[in-house]
């Protein structure tokens, strides 16, 4: 097997028994980057010199330590293992843009909690991949800086707004990576790339560091090739923060005890819903369908209870989440004026001049746009009618999960209506865009954990993925589920054909 | 047509955290420019607030101070308006659901009626940072030291009608906030703001008229001239028949007049909402009950302790308990004497006097209360005469020496043995036989004459009273 298609673990074991060296690894992949990044265009920022400089001293470390250590299980968990972080995620020291123009060249002097984590884990930060602007948009197209095309078919979008982190992992050029999920931000580049994404409960992992969209849905998770990677990585970067006040102070478990369910018991016992209203969602693209059909069959055949829940607020999920989570980002993204940091216009001639022409320069026109969606709603007279409505519905919606979770374990749906769509096609369209994010914004409008995992291919070849959402703090359900799932779903292609690329 | 005016304060008090509200930078006044700064306070990318939990027990005992109800849910929401003293674009307040409400301040009126003043509500805030304009440079420098400092808004009602009585209700709020130990109260260094509402309204009528909102009132002197010059020019406004316009005004100390500043039209929409990065704020009664066993006594009940107990004059306890500082050296000087109001008469008089000269304040008073205490006694148990003591009280200021070691090195006793006395009496009378001769002969004022030599010759250490007995029988 070629180094660069290792998955965490499968390096994790190779590293602890010597027979390769982190440095092989990260130089195998940076060779990777060199020869398709120029197409894909997953990366932001490449730290060569840095990710070289973190793998000798991690094959140092792997060195000193002694087989008890590893026997014990002292080793640190990613000690080696290179790591492809979403640009939103700050990295001291390392250019941290959010692929806008407004952060062009802005160097943090902090590392996000999560980033701080995986550190102390021995992770090697390869660099930083692409997304849309500020995490708003679905397809990455709304970068400020370049495209990222999707590995499996070049003409098409990876998904976003972590598109360049799922693009990174499809393509073989990180081991493993970090996405942030807003609306799927997470879940649906996963998808569409064909690798898997897990966004965990809100609360689960610290914000602290991560550049805020909207405050109250941001969550960051791991994007990798397989579940067991995943569960890896939600072992490395959960946990309460005492520098982000809505993480949650509660037990971190070991998420790989989800596999070890599986192995020893399998899933009989399990339920899994299907919201009814889900169904009926138009646009659903008849290989998606398919694929969604298929998928159920499996997790009958694994001895999964399928029966019908209802999410009956779910016709108003969209409306919502587009008030609450433009409010919040026309109050985030305010810092951004040209005073301290990051992007000025210089041909102003008064303040208020400045702030608009940096802002209006600054920023694209996807993030514009929901600026301006937010700012009218907390509008006076009108936060009543938006942002007031909004939150209602968001507690109805949270409403309707916890009673749908008192009939079954799991709530499985496809994660987007369609494989990806070809770059510009919607484009010039939001609101189509929007509405294809209807099967994963409620998780994060409930803060509960949500999984994607590849469930099979298009008839063009693109990969469909299937989404598991759980109870708040169960994603564990959703790792035994999505492990058990993904042992036994047959796909024809694990990895995209790059062969003419690069 | 008779005007009342109808005024509403807003005060805001610095908390005296060591650190900031959102964050642990040092809230230390006079910092070179940024010097007290981090990523969270300065708005970086990706940081969050986290609530520092002495602030919130601080307005707490404001809240308990003002006689509030205390939320046990209060919420933070998010201010949002642009400006560079504001690094994140919205500033983190209360607003829809703040600490506090409900109380109210009794304060003594004019006419010396007490008069209760409503106060609306308390919330917390950040405080934003401050700009600099360099006239050499042309240029507009940002100082974000102060952004995040802890603050309360107290909101009192508009239950206020006169610029004395807002004196009177802020003097009194300054007194306490210090008194509780959350608010150094320095109105220099904008420790204790306030901004004002003021109306007017024919007298009878219920209806509230237009105000306008009074700013950059930098001192209670301020507030009421502020507050007298703007019911002035609103009564020439209604009285032409004219109306008043909803505005914004700044406070021009120098010129003794309000400008304009913005119109309703021109004021910010805040966009108010929830602030997403912080969770509800919860007070239980456990931690309500901590504060108040925190909570020292307050002036009011100072004051009327101090009169029932120490049989003090009313204006000498209002004045003794005008600050917790004063009232507490008050106390201690007076712990062993007697005639408390002996102490009080120094106080107020020796001991403030020398503060106003030598422009400090009472925790930074050339004499201490135990040093005060010791010449008192000094007076009480007639070691000395109250002339001497003045002398003496000097000497300490100068020489920083105890009274007592002063009274024997200047030799000050008074002189008690009457022998001494009659042979200084005898001595003055011999001396001066044509006064002798007059004051026989009917003149009598000249025996004060008598007695001053017999003080000069004494150099003040004779007990007046014996002299003067004394004298009587050898006249």
């Amino acid at each position: 097997m070629d180094l660069h298609e290792l998955t965490i673990h499968q390096a994790e074991a190779l590293l602890k028994k010597r027979e390769i060296s982190s440095k092989e690894l990260v130089k195998a992949l940076l060779e990777r980057i060199d020869t398709f990044d120029d197409t894909i265009g997953a990366y932001l920022t490449i730290d060569e010199k840095g990710a070289l400089k973190q793998a000798e001293d991690a094959d140092k470390r792997l060195a000193d330590l002694t087989p008890d250590a590893y026997a014990a299980d002292d080793a640190p968990p990613l000690l080696g293992i290179p790591i492809a972080l979403k640009d939103l995620l700050c990295t001291k020291g390392l250019k941290t843009t959010c692929a806008s123009k407004i952060l062009e060249n802005f160097v943090p002097q902090y590392d996000s909690f999560a980033v701080s984590k995986l550190k102390k884990a021995g992770a090697v930060i390869l660099g930083k991949t692409n997304m849309d602007e500020f995490a708003m948009g679905s397809s990455t197209e709304n970068s400020g800086f370049k495209l990222t095309r999707n590995p499996w078919n070049p003409d098409h979008i990876p998904g976003g707004s972590s598109g360049g982190s799922a693009a990174s992992i499809a393509a073989c050029m990180a081991t493993g990576s970090l996405g942030s999920d807003t609306g799927g931000s997470i879940r649906q580049p996963a998808s569409h790339c064909g690798v898997v994404g897990l966004k965990p409960t809100y609360g689960r992992v610290s914000r602290f560091g991560l550049v805020s969209y909207a405050s109250s849905l941001d969550q960051i998770g791991p994007i990798t090739r397989d579940v067991k990677d995943a569960a890896l990585m939600m072992n490395v970067i959960s946990g309460h923060d005492e520098m982000d006040s809505t993480s949650a102070d509660i037990d971190v478990p070991d998420f790989t005890s989800g596999l070890s369910m599986f192995e020893k018991n399998g899933l009989k016992g399990m339920k899994a819903g299907i919201p009814k209203e889900f169904l009926s969602v138009k646009g659903l693209d008849p290989d998606v369908e398919k694929a969604f059909m298929n998928s159920k069959k499996i997790l009958e055949n694994l001895g999964v209870e399928i029966i019908e829940v209802s999410l009956p607020h779910t016709e108003y999920t969209i409306a919502a989440y587009y008030v609450i989570a433009p409010s919040e980002a026309s109050s985030n993204l305010a810092r951004f004026d040209g005073v301290k940091y990051g992007f000025r216009d210089k041909t102003c001639d008064n303040l208020i001049d400045m702030y608009k022409k940096t802002k209006s320069k600054g920023f694209g026109n996807e993030v514009q746009r929901r600026i301006i969606i937010g700012t009218y709603a907390l509008s006076a007279g009108y936060y009543d009618a938006y942002y007031g409505r909004a939150s209602k519905v968001r507690s109805l919606i949270m409403d309707d999960f916890k009673n749908a979770f008192k009939q079954c374990d799991i709530i499985i749906s496809p994660v987007a209506p369609t494989p990806a769509f070809k770059i510009g096609e919607h484009i010039d369209d939001p609101l189509t865009m929007y509405l294809s994010d209807i099967f994963t914004l409620s998780a994060n409008m409930a803060g509960i954990p949500g999984i994607s995992i590849p469930c099979g291919l298009s008839s063009k070849g693109l990969p469909i993925g299937l989404q598991m959402m759980a109870d708040r703090f169960d994603e564990l359900s959703l790792i035994r589920a999505g492990y058990g799932f993904e042992q036994n779903v047959n796909l024809s292609m694990r990895f995209p054909d790059l062969k003419n690329l690069g | 047509m008779r005007f009342e005016p109808v005024i509403g304060l807003e005060v805001h008090a610095q908390l005296k955290t060591k650190t900031k509200i959102f964050c642990s930078c040092s809230t230390k006044f006079g910092a070179p420019p940024n010097k007290n700064t981090c990523p969270v306070c300065t708005g970086m990318p990706g940081v969050l607030p986290v609530l520092n939990k002495q602030a919130v027990s601080f307005a707490i005992r404001c809240a308990l101070a003002t006689n509030c109800a205390i939320a046990h849910e209060s919420r933070f929401d998010r201010k949002n308006y642009f400006y560079p003293d504001l690094p994140k674009g919205y500033q983190i307040s209360q607003y829809a659901m703040p600490i506090a409400e409900h109380g109210h301040l009794d304060i003594e009126s004019e006419n010396g009626n007490r008069t209760t003043i409503g106060i609306t509500r308390i919330h917390m805030e950040e405080d934003a940072g401050k700009l600099i304009h360099d006239a050499a440079r042309s240029k507009t420098m940002v100082d974000l030291n102060r952004t995040g400092v802890p603050l309360v808004e107290i909101v009192s009602e508009p239950d206020i009608r006169s610029p004395k009585e807002a004196g009177a209700y802020l003097r009194k709020l300054h007194s306490i906030v210090q008194y509780i130990d959350v608010c150094d109260g320095n109105m220099e260094e904008g420790s204790f703001r306030c901004d004002a509402n003021i109306s007017l309204r024919p007298v009878g009528e219920k209806k509230f008229g237009t105000r306008t909102e009074l700013k950059n009132l930098n001192s209670f002197r301020h507030v009421e001239k502020a507050l007298q010059y703007e019911i002035e020019r609103q009564a020439y406004i209604l009285e032409d028949g004219k109306k008043i316009v909803q505005e914004t005004r700044l406070w021009d100390p120098a010129k003794s007049r309000t400008i304009s500043m913005r119109s309703k039209e021109e004021a910010h929409d805040y966009r108010y909402f929830p602030e997403p990065d912080l969770v509800p704020l919860i007070v239980d009664d456990q931690w309500i009950a901590k504060e108040k066993e925190n909570l020292p006594e307050l002036p009011e009940k100072r004051k009327a302790r101090f009169i029932a107990d120490y049989k003090i004059p009313s204006y000498d306890a209002e004045v003794l308990t005008s600050t917790r500082e004063l009232a507490d050296y008050f106390e201690t000087a007076s712990k062993n004497i007697k005639n408390k109001k002996q102490v009080s008469h120094w106080v107020m008089g020796p001991v403030l006097g020398l503060l106003k000269a030598k422009s400090t304040d009472i925790k930074n008073s050339p004499v201490s209360p135990e040093m005060l205490a010791e010449l008192i006694t000094l007076i009480e148990n007639r070691t000395i005469t109250a002339g001497a003591a003045k002398t003496v009280f000097e000497e300490m200021i100068s020489s920083d020496k105890n009274p007592v070691t002063i009274v024997k090195e200047k030799g000050l006793e008074q002189v008690k043995d009457n022998t001494e006395l009659e042979n200084i009496i005898n001595q003055v009378i011999e001396a001066n036989p044509n006064e002798l001769e007059a004051y026989k002969k009917g003149k009598t004022k000249l025996f004060s004459f008598f007695m001053g030599q017999i003080m000069k010759k004494t150099r003040g250490k004779a007990d007046p009273a014996a002299v003067t007995e004394l004298l009587k029988t050898k006249l």
